[in-house]
């Protein structure tokens, strides 16, 4: 019998504050893709929506809040990040852990949407990219998952093995924008 | 020389810099080109063929001649244009192109032997000796020949890449650009303004006339202050877009001021990639020169760059100017002079009906032929309308041949512009780029009215098809609207060299010379005679090299026609393009939990698809490699040892029709594998050949996870994914990649067993866990994966556990391992074992083998049909001539085998033709005693005994090997199943 210690995706890399944006990692709890047995979507939308209180997301976009919130995650997964998946949400869909498979960060503040500018081609002003809105693009050339999740803050995504490549185009991409707003 | 009022500069803000290592002093709001002219620099630069000396002739990003080096080292930049290098306080720039200084250019002798240096003259004369173009002649022309250099260090400084966003995108915030935005921003447009000056106003800053009853400069920097106030306005100064692309994209280059570039953390430039529901092209129109003999002369500038210095910057260009045009410009050239205080020594018009109320000596009909000075001007000749020819003396030749539309952007699509008469010159037409209007001069309108007429039109064209309702605009202000009455004139015939593109040296005689040898189109002539070719695309030389194309064949300049206007529209640096993949950057790094301390264990990382492995793990006493390797080698064949496997593939299925597509993908079967047991599978592509090989486990009725190799495990998502999306969408069946959430380690050896029972909360029941057998186990009280695998030939487990877990862990089982005999292997050790035992990885699987080839077409189960089973039936990959996996070990003198090494029979030449195979691994096998090696050969599986010659030509090797059967050690493969 051994004793096994965790550790969290972004140990030593976070909290990152520079000018006005601040990236911190986001204590997610469980994650699971859930994705519907064929032809049981609607059934998974109405049984996920009793078990968590929260909608099933359409593409493109995210429900619930910190804590219980569901993310659009491809044309067949939802992914639910917070509670454990209620067990019976396997009679319609497959389950999948994914608690470990994702670094999760929070990046907030004023220029936020420019930092991601600089990473992302996706279209963040305002009207386009709204609070619950939710994307799979690219962060710098890393597969990324993207949520507005405030006025000023998004959660990002990426695989966990790429943290630090994550941290260091984050750093860069914060130093230039921090650079141009100083002065 | 400085006027002593005027101009849009901070008089009050004094800026020290200096040129070819000379100090001068000048202005915020300066440019390198303007405060040179100011302390009295005419000449710049030096050209690129010739040498011949060179000034400023613009004031825009069009400069063909002033190209300066500013920086030194690993941030020094080349070619930078004068006109648009903002003054900043120390900046240091240099001439180029010139040996051993501007003043005295050795290399100014290639300009006295002009004569031979004509169009094609390399083609003529460097034809022989053949050998003498490589070693002898270009290296010579490259010295001679040139533009700015880079250090040669590595580049210190940062770039940017950024995205945005807009409904329209407003390129050029000149009068039109400005009031396109306007009206597009007050109707709620998301608007971006961009425009390559480091202030809004376009000529509105360098002209003097008045807008709504105020300074024009005045007008555009309120305007401009009003949209940069506005939420929905986004205004990006300094910044040229360079390219139009499809679907609304365009590429754009940001120059940061020197004091933001100058902050911690801040790029030097930014390159934009903007996508753009509707745009307004509002690019502006560039002055051309006219061809006469000499016209290159430092001091002989255009006329509008002359009055922009004049009422932009407060410099007079020169003393005694002569001012010499076709158009209305030329008279408005002369006034602002006068106004200015600058002597004008003769305004002269060659539209022989010209009119002028100026006090100047005016000379309508005629033109200048001529000029006089070496390294600066010191007068022009002059053909009056009478015939009569004379000198006179002037310091600078205001020029203007009318002004070109910046079409450019327009053309980026592939689309040419048309010739309008009315104005001699190339306009854009509707729709050449898709959600495209054109506005203002580059759209042909010649007036200021004109041109805020044409740019609300524009935002209201734009509107309308954005579905946005344009409220009632204001009507745009009052401004000039003087007809631009414009008489063509291309060249003036004369003796001497009439320059056309300045800077790659092209002349009138060329372009001639051109059309005589038949390189009549223009596409051609371009070609044959570098016109166009340099820097500046042309932007100086292109309309007036067709116009003398046309002439010298015989044909209009619309049946001419253009070249191709491709992107950029100005120099964009590398730099810039590829910004932030230097170190890091490059491409992302993925690190196992196991990365740290494989470090702090010595081990050297080697790169396995975009994850870091470790090759080895260095002990004391050990100096080279291959000792590390033999020891962890022994140490699997003899006790146990720890590995890394994270970095493989892992996808999990699930679903009733999880067995079927398993069965659809893989050659073998999987849908009678049971619960609890592991199969080894392999995939082809659906051309028939091997795409990826590995284990796939079944953790219960409608559930298992796959295994991929390290490098393909992309590959193989994406191909699921295809074959489920396109080839069988109504299969209940779902997948997602879970590489990320499991950490796992090999554990291989004889004592892998008792070593995994000192760390899993149950001990291993032996019937329970034979060999592929898988199923959960608890560690540590953590749910985790035990499979009983092996990639070593040993007796062996891969333990997985959440990631979180996997630090943690390595460290406890190399640990225990250390204790018992063994340790951590790396990547060198790993490819031993396998080699030993002749199993496969991508060196094999390289994509042009088969299933036969690699002696596995058993594995096709004739029972069902799979991906790729039909093509891999084709005649021509089953003939067993075809080269197939055999094993390789030495028999003579030479004992070392080398991958990429061919393979040859005994008796033949080391030849292509008689190639019969080749090596893909090979390495020392600390077990055997003796290199090994994997490879193929020609009838291979037929050949085990028979002898063959190895030669590797690269390194100079040559081992005679007997051909083997591919597994070398244990083949009964019973180590692994006791």
């Amino acid at each position: 019998m051994i004793e096994l210690k965790e550790q969290t995706p972004c140990a030593g890399l976070v909290p990152l504050v520079i000018g006005s944006v601040t990236l911190d990692e986001v204590a997610a709890g469980r994650m699971t893709a859930i994705a519907p047995h064929a032809g049981r979507r609607k059934a998974l939308a109405t049984a996920f929506r009793a078990a968590h209180g929260i909608a099933w997301p359409g593409p493109g976009r995210a429900t619930g809040r910190a804590g219980c919130r569901a993310l659009w995650f491809d044309h067949a997964h939802v992914m639910l990040m917070g509670p454990a998946p209620d067990p019976g949400l396997a009679e319609v869909a497959a389950l999948v852990d994914q608690s470990d498979a994702w670094a999760v960060v929070r990046l907030d503040g004023d220029d936020a949407a420019d930092v991601l500018a600089r990473l992302t081609p996706l279209d963040l002003r305002k009207e386009h990219f709204k609070r619950g809105h939710s994307a799979r693009s690219e962060l710098a050339h890393m597969p990324a998952s993207i949520t507005r999740i405030g006025a000023r803050a998004y959660q990002v995504m990426v695989f966990r093995a790429m943290a630090g490549t994550m941290m260091h185009e984050m750093r860069v991409a914060m130093q230039g924008v921090a650079a141009r707003a100083a002065g | 020389m400085r006027l002593s009022r005027g101009g849009l500069i901070d008089r009050d803000r004094t800026l020290r810099f200096s040129f070819d290592g000379r100090g001068y002093e000048g202005f915020a709001g300066d440019t390198l080109a303007s405060a040179l002219l100011a302390n009295g620099v005419r000449l710049m630069g030096r050209s690129f063929k010739y040498h011949r000396p060179r000034g400023v002739m613009t004031a825009g990003s069009e400069e063909p001649n002033a190209l300066v080096t500013a920086g030194t080292g690993g941030r020094q930049e080349p070619n930078l244009r004068a006109t648009m290098l903002e003054l900043h306080e120390g900046v240091a720039a240099r001439s180029q192109n010139a040996w051993p200084s501007l003043d005295w250019d050795a290399l100014a002798l290639n300009d006295l032997f002009a004569p031979f240096f004509g169009a094609g003259f390399y083609y003529k004369t460097f034809m022989w000796p053949r050998g003498f173009w490589e070693k002898v002649y270009e290296p010579l022309i490259r010295r001679a020949a040139g533009l700015g250099a880079l250090s040669g260090a590595h580049d210190a400084v940062i770039y940017e890449k950024a995205h945005a966003h807009c409904d329209l995108l407003v390129i050029g915030a000149g009068p039109a650009g400005l009031m396109a935005a306007r009206d597009a921003a007050r109707a709620g447009a998301d608007v971006i303004v961009a425009d390559e000056d480091s202030v809004p106003g376009g000529r509105l800053n360098a002209e003097t006339e008045a807008v709504a009853g105020k300074p024009g400069h005045v007008w555009a920097r309120e305007m401009a202050a009003e949209l940069a106030a506005m939420d929905n306005v986004r205004l990006m100064t300094r910044t040229t877009v360079t390219g139009a692309y499809d679907q609304g994209s365009y590429g754009a280059l940001e120059r940061l001021p020197a004091d933001v570039a100058a902050r911690p953390g801040a790029p030097r430039e930014c390159f934009w990639r903007i996508v753009a529901r509707r745009t307004v092209l509002a690019a502006g129109a560039l002055e051309r020169p006219v061809a006469f003999a000499g016209n290159d002369r430092p001091g002989i500038m255009m006329a509008g760059a002359v009055r922009a210095y004049v009422n932009r910057w407060a410099v007079a260009p020169g003393r005694c100017v002569v001012v010499f045009g076709n158009n209305d410009g030329a008279h408005r050239t002369a006034s602002d002079l006068l106004a200015a205080g600058v002597h004008v020594a003769a305004l002269i018009d060659s539209r022989a009906d010209a009119r002028c109320d100026l006090d100047v000596p005016f000379h309508p009909g005629a033109r200048v032929c001529g000029s006089r000075g070496r390294k600066a001007l010191e007068a022009v000749e002059v053909a009056f309308a009478s015939g009569r020819r004379d000198k006179i003396q002037a310091d600078c030749l205001a020029v203007s041949g009318g002004w070109n539309p910046t079409v450019h952007l327009a053309c980026h699509m592939g689309r040419r512009p048309e010739w309008d008469d009315g104005i001699a010159a190339f306009v854009p037409r509707a729709g050449m780029v898709p959600g495209m209007w054109t506005a203002g001069a580059c759209a042909g309108a010649m007036s200021t009215h004109d041109c805020f007429r044409s740019g609300a039109e524009a935002a209201r064209g734009a509107l309308d098809d954005l579905g946005l309702k344009a409220p009632a605009a204001p009507a745009p202000p009052r401004a000039e609207e003087a007809p631009y009455r414009i008489a063509p004139l291309w060249q003036v015939p004369g003796k001497g060299r009439a320059w056309l593109d300045f800077l790659n040296d092209v002349t009138v005689k060329d372009v001639a010379l051109a059309a005589r040898e038949n390189f009549r189109s223009v596409e051609h002539m371009k070609r044959y005679t570098t016109q166009g070719m340099a820097p500046d695309q042309g932007k100086n030389s292109n309309v007036n090299a067709l116009a003398v194309l046309a002439d010298a064949t015989g044909r209009t300049i619309a049946e001419t026609g253009t070249t191709t206007f491709r992107p950029p529209y100005v120099p964009v640096p590398i730099a810039a393009m590829g910004a932030g993949a230097q170190g890091q950057g490059f491409a992302p790094r993925r690190l196992t939990t196991s990365h740290t301390a494989s470090q702090a264990m010595g081990a050297p990382m080697i790169e396995a698809g975009l994850w870091f492995r470790p090759s080895f793990f260095p002990r004391a006493g050990e100096s080279h490699w291959r000792q590390s390797c033999d020891r962890e080698v022994a140490h699997v064949r003899q006790a146990v040892g720890v590995t890394d496997v994270s970095t493989l593939g892992k996808i999990d299925i699930q679903g009733a029709d999880a067995g079927r597509f398993l069965d659809f993908v893989y050659t073998n079967t999987f849908s009678t594998l049971k619960a609890g047991r592991v199969r080894y599978g392999l995939m082809l592509r659906e051309d028939g050949h091997v795409m990826d090989d590995g284990t796939t486990a079944r953790l219960g009725a409608d559930h298992y996870v796959m295994t991929t190799t390290t490098a393909a495990a992309g590959q193989v998502m994406r191909h699921l994914e295809f074959v489920h999306q396109c080839l069988c969408p109504g299969w209940d069946l779902s997948m997602i990649s879970v590489t990320e959430q499991w950490a796992q380690f090999a554990v291989a050896g004889p004592k892998s067993r008792a070593l995994l029972d000192t760390v899993l909360d149950a001990p291993i029941d032996g019937d329970a866990w034979p060999f592929m057998a898988c199923g959960p186990v608890r560690v540590g009280g953590v749910d985790a994966r035990l499979f009983r695998i092996s990639f070593s030939g040993e007796h062996a487990y891969e333990l997985a556990v959440p990631v979180r877990y996997g630090e943690s862990l390595f460290g406890q089982l190399v640990a225990r391992a250390e204790d018992m005999g063994g340790g951590a292997y790396g990547m060198e050790a790993l490819n031993v074992l396998r080699l030993e035992k002749g199993l496969l990885t991508h060196a094999e699987l390289h994509g042009r083998t088969t299933a036969f080839d690699l002696g596995l077409e058993r594995m096709l189960s004739p029972k069902k049909d799979c991906i790729g089973k039909a093509a891999a039936a084709r005649p021509g990959l089953t003939d067993p001539a075809r080269e197939r996996l055999v094993g390789l070990k030495p028999v003579g003198a030479i004992k070392q085998l080398t991958a990429g090494a061919h393979l040859f029979d005994e008796a033949d030449a080391a030849t292509r033709e008689n190639a019969r195979g080749y090596v893909t691994s090979a390495a020392f096998s600390p077990t055997l005693g003796h290199a090994i090696a994997l490879g193929f050969l020609s009838h291979g599986p037929e050949r085990h005994g028979d002898m063959v010659r190895m030669v590797d030509h690269l390194r100079g090797i040559e081992t005679l090997c007997e051909v083997t059967p591919p597994t070398f050690f244990d083949p009964d493969g019973g180590r692994a199943r006791d």
